[in-house]
């Protein structure tokens, strides 16, 4: 039954997809005039962040993705490992955030948050990933605090021929070992991709040489992209990525991972036309799914053996238009996708006599959004431009097992299966650009609905406040007010930039202690319901500096501040103390090196209702090199350096429960590209 | 272009095929869905007993039974009868609490009533159970043994309480419990003597349902037992947040809100005095 509702609620969706998809064409066919060429790019203005990965310009070709995140202003990790880093953006978790695997929304599958949806792809499925601070990242979905597109790679109609890279890799602290092959075909009309990468790490060592226990992993990942031209403007792309973790342990956390399995896949129609006056077209349909078991069965001490598997399925579809005329660069995107989000929990009582103890804590939750994204930029002159978008969709949220919605009947009598919402997004920038100089002023307001957890919880333990959570599904929406600036300045090789955002959210939603209810996991101080706090307020602020000292030499630096408080008078949990990060650089075109000094202040401002801890300031210091050799017609990227050179023992605010971070790594990336 | 024809008509005849196996049944089924427990039998009448088990167990039973005349090789439709369930022990007897037995609304020959064993003896053995009942004037008695099966939980407790006065307190409901609010239902009784249990009115059942195998893990909004006079039953409110084994903690209390028997679970008493048990 169960089965055949989600058939045919996603045959529902196909079709209105190709209903529209359909309108589309008629439309970008009848609208054959021609436009003038515009040479004004201004696709960065949105995007915070637009970072290229792989390509060995990375201080570690083979880093993670988490690494390279971790990169960005404004991103921090959250670690409850040393693998599946949760990223935050302006110090805002995943259900905040709109997570997307090129438009594709997907959804980790693990109730505790060990499955960041950035965990199931990595570096070699990747082109860049753009970051959109704030209702800037509205376009694929609704956020409060900003989005991550993971992009895939465009069509690759190079004619290249045939190219193969090798890539290796070993870090000394953890014995962690890396390969990776490529495989790429690239043709008139026709190229495929195929790529393979094995990452396996034991224990790593903190500073002191100290083992943290349970902190290895193993993952391998592969995907296959393809595509063929079928004629001058149109072209169909297909992708499929398949991601395999065992074994991962999160030192963090109570429980370890003995799966993490997502398959990933795509296929897309692309049509593109300069001469048109819909420059592109694209239009996906997806489909993800992921399967998330977790495991105690190494841990000597358990107070209670217990199995939770978590499955998600995300089916899916966008379709998005360009659209320019002399002063104006529109788009529009239509998308929707289906989710449907399950996790139990089986618990083995000691005493074997009794009957296993079970329970769903995602209650078999499906998600139906679809919605409509339009975003204008207008080159007001030479220098000015002001962008606006908005996006507007309807969600629907459905307990679909009779039991989990009794469950949530303990808490909510009058609950009903169905639960409806419209989410909003509206935002405006202006910017303005000078050859010396030039600022952004933007204003955004956007809602978002709760996330699976947040609604539809039922005894989800946060082993970070020591509390188990039971989600709401009447909670309102939360919205936010936002406000950002930024400005920078270049003069004679010397740049400076500020940036700056402010956010008020009211109906924040937060967990809050019911004191009349008693915890389910055994050693649990209590029980929380997710409620709607008036308010709260997040602010961030990053300077960044960079000198060019000579062709070769550059150094630059950054220093960060944020702050959360809630209208609870409390401050918000996971915000980011005072941060800095200087580095000097030296590069030619065959070699680089650079020595880096980051490090945290004081954590004065934590918040023990959350479960936080005042975490001390700390220092690193890092090394890298690189080398690229050139060989008959092949090419050798090495890259090598010592991370955390004095070995200091450290913690960081994002490390959950105060889990100890690496202590000196050595390592060396050796990538062969063979064409 | 045959086979797109032939395909359909298979199914169908597949499907007709495996349905009429079961067509044999009488259209009047009155038993439907129950399970015969045993057959009291005098020479002229027969009294089939019915539970939907099929058995008799420690604890409530929900019993539906219909009498044969033997001769006629009818069932009756309007007879009068009582029942008597007996423990025989070594040096005394006594009974157990139980209904009326009355007519089945919307049915022509099915009676119904409950008995509550509140324990049994060495294998099933020591009850008997004897059926009075008038045909034209006519007393008639069957009696026989019946087997008692213990059951695993505790389903049924008998208790003296501050009071002095015996009392009995059974779960009637949940029968198929799920994780969320279950409607539980109770029945109390005092014991006025070996022979004679009375319905106990207006006094409350405190539940305090826990896990102990999840550190005594309790649940929330639970609703405390209360009189219902249109069945004579106790009724409240049970959460359970997850399958497993629970123990309902109980405290009994009367009109004045004294307690009777049972205590608060804190967290040096894990357990009350009072309880009955439920798993699934």
């Amino acid at each position: 039954m169960v089965q055949a509702k989600f058939i045919s609620d996603m045959k529902r969706l196909i079709f209105s997809f190709f209903s529209v998809i359909v309108s589309w064409y008629n439309f970008a066919q009848n609208n054959n005039f021609a436009t003038q060429k515009d040479t004004t790019h201004l696709d960065e203005i949105q995007i915070i962040g637009r970072h290229k990965l792989s390509h060995y310009r990375q201080e570690k070709t083979l880093s993670s993705i988490d690494d390279y995140l971790e990169k960005a202003n404004k991103i921090t990790m959250i670690k409850r490992g040393n693998y599946a880093w949760e990223p935050t953006l302006n110090n805002m978790a995943s259900e905040r955030l709109n997570i997307t695997i090129d438009g594709m929304q997907i959804f980790g599958a693990c109730t505790d948050k060990m499955d960041p949806i950035t965990s199931y792809v990595d570096v070699s499925n990747l082109d860049n990933v753009n970051i959109g601070s704030g209702q800037s990242g509205n376009e694929n979905g609704h956020c409060i605090g900003g989005s991550i597109d993971l992009k895939l790679p465009d069509s690759k109609f190079y004619e290249s021929g045939l190219k193969t890279s090798v890539d290796l890799g070993y870090e000394t602290n953890g014995n962690y070992k890396i390969s990776g092959l490529d495989l790429e075909y690239s043709g008139k009309s026709f190229y495929f991709n195929l790529d393979g990468i094995f990452r396996k790490s034991d224990n790593y060592k903190s500073g002191n040489n100290q083992e943290v226990l349970y902190s290895q992993f193993q993952k391998y990942n592969l995907s296959l992209q393809t595509g063929i031209k079928v004629s001058e403007n149109h072209s169909i792309d297909a992708n499929i990525i398949y991601d395999k973790a065992n074994d991962v342990g999160y030192p963090a956390l109570p429980m370890d991972v003995s799966l993490a399995e997502a398959v990933i896949t795509s296929l897309s129609h692309n049509y593109s036309n300069n001469s048109n006056f819909i420059k592109t077209l694209e239009s996906k349909l997806y489909f993800n799914s992921i399967t998330h078991i977790m495991d105690d069965s190494k841990r000597p001490d358990v107070p209670i053996r217990m199995d939770m598997p978590g499955w998600s399925n995300t089916f899916g579809f966008y379709s998005k238009a360009q659209v320019s005329t002399n002063k104006h660069h529109s788009s529009f995107n239509l998308n929707g996708y289906y989710n449907q989000s399950l996790a139990e929990m089986t618990m083995y009582p000691n005493n074997s006599n009794e009957p296993d103890m079970f329970m769903h804590t995602w209650p078999d939750i499906r998600t139906l959004n679809t919605g409509f994204f339009v975003k204008d930029i207008y080159q007001i002159n030479s220098n000015a431009a002001i962008t606006n978008s908005a996006r507007l969709s309807y969600q629907n949220n459905r307990i679909a097992k009779e039991e989990g919605l009794e469950s949530l009947k303990i808490f909510y009598p009058d609950i009903e299966a169905n639960k409806s919402r419209i989410l909003t997004s509206i935002v405006s920038v202006y910017n303005f650009k000078k050859e010396q100089y030039s600022y952004s002023f933007g204003l955004g307001y956007g809602s978002r609905a709760p996330s699976v957890s947040e609604g539809y919880a039922f005894y989800i333990f946060n082993s970070y406040d020591n509390f188990d959570y039971i989600g709401n599904p009447n909670l309102k929406n939360e919205k936010a007010l936002e406000v950002n600036f930024s400005s920078s300045m270049h003069k004679n090789n010397f740049h400076i930039g500020i940036e700056a955002s402010y956010f008020r959210i009211s109906d924040y939603i937060i967990g809050d202690i019911d004191p009349t209810i008693s915890p389910m996991t055994i050693g649990a101080n209590g029980v929380k319901l997710h409620k709607s706090l008036d308010y709260a307020t997040i602010f961030d602020i990053y300077l960044n500096s960079s000198y060019q000292l000579s062709s070769k030499f550059s150094v630059n630096g950054t220093i960060g501040y944020n702050y959360g408080k809630a209208s609870n008078r409390k401050y918000l949990p996971f915000i980011k103390p005072l941060s800095y990060l200087a580095e000097i650089n030296y590069s030619t075109q065959k070699f680089n090196a650079a020595i880096q000094l980051t490090g945290n202040g004081n954590q004065s401002q934590y918040s023990s209702f959350y479960g936080e801890n005042k975490t001390p300031a700390y220092a690193l210091l890092n090394c890298n090199l690189g080398n690229a050799f050139d060989y008959n017609n092949n090419k050798i990227v090495l890259k090598y350096g010592i991370e955390n050179l004095l070995d200091t023992k450290y913690s960081t605010f994002a490390d959950w429960n105060g889990i100890l971070r690496q202590g000196r790594n050595f390592y060396i990336n050796l990538s062969f590209i063979l064409k | 272009m045959k086979i797109k024809y032939l395909l359909p008509l298979l199914f169908i005849t597949l499907l007709s095929v495996s349905c009429s196996t079961d067509n044999t049944n009488t259209p009047h089924d009155e038993t439907e869905g129950l399970l015969k427990i045993q057959d009291f039998s005098n020479g002229d009448y027969t009294i089939e007993v019915y539970s939907k088990s099929g058995l008799f167990y420690t604890g409530y039973n929900h019993i539906s039974l219909r009498i044969k005349n033997l001769n006629t090789n009818k069932y009756l439709e309007n007879a009068n009868i009582e029942w008597m369930p007996v423990m025989q022990m070594p040096t005394m007897e006594h009974s157990c609490p139980k209904s009326e037995i009355t007519k089945v609304e919307n049915k022509q020959t099915i009676y119904e009533g409950y008995i509550i064993y509140q324990m049994t003896g060495m294998n099933g053995s020591g009850w008997s159970l004897t059926f009075n009942f008038t045909i034209d004037g006519v007393n008639h008695t069957i009696k026989d043994t019946i087997n008692l099966i213990q059951s695993d939980l505790q389903n049924v407790t008998s208790f003296t309480g501050t009071d002095e006065v015996r009392y009995i307190i059974a779960l009637v409901e949940p029968n198929q419990p799920v994780i969320g609010t279950n409607k539980i239902k109770a029945g109390l009784f005092e014991m006025e003597s070996m022979m004679n249990f009375t319905e106990v009115t207006d006094y409350t059942i405190a539940l305090d349902p826990r896990m102990p195998s999840m550190g005594n893990h309790t649940s929330p909004y639970n609703k405390d037992l209360s009189y219902n006079s249109t069945d004579r039953m106790y009724y409240g409110d049970l959460s359970l947040t997850m399958t497993g084994y629970w123990v309902l903690n109980l405290k009994l209390l009367n009109e004045e809100n004294s307690v009777l028997k049972g205590e608060d679970i804190t967290e040096s008493n894990a357990k009350s005095s009072l309880y009955l048990e439920i798993e699934f």
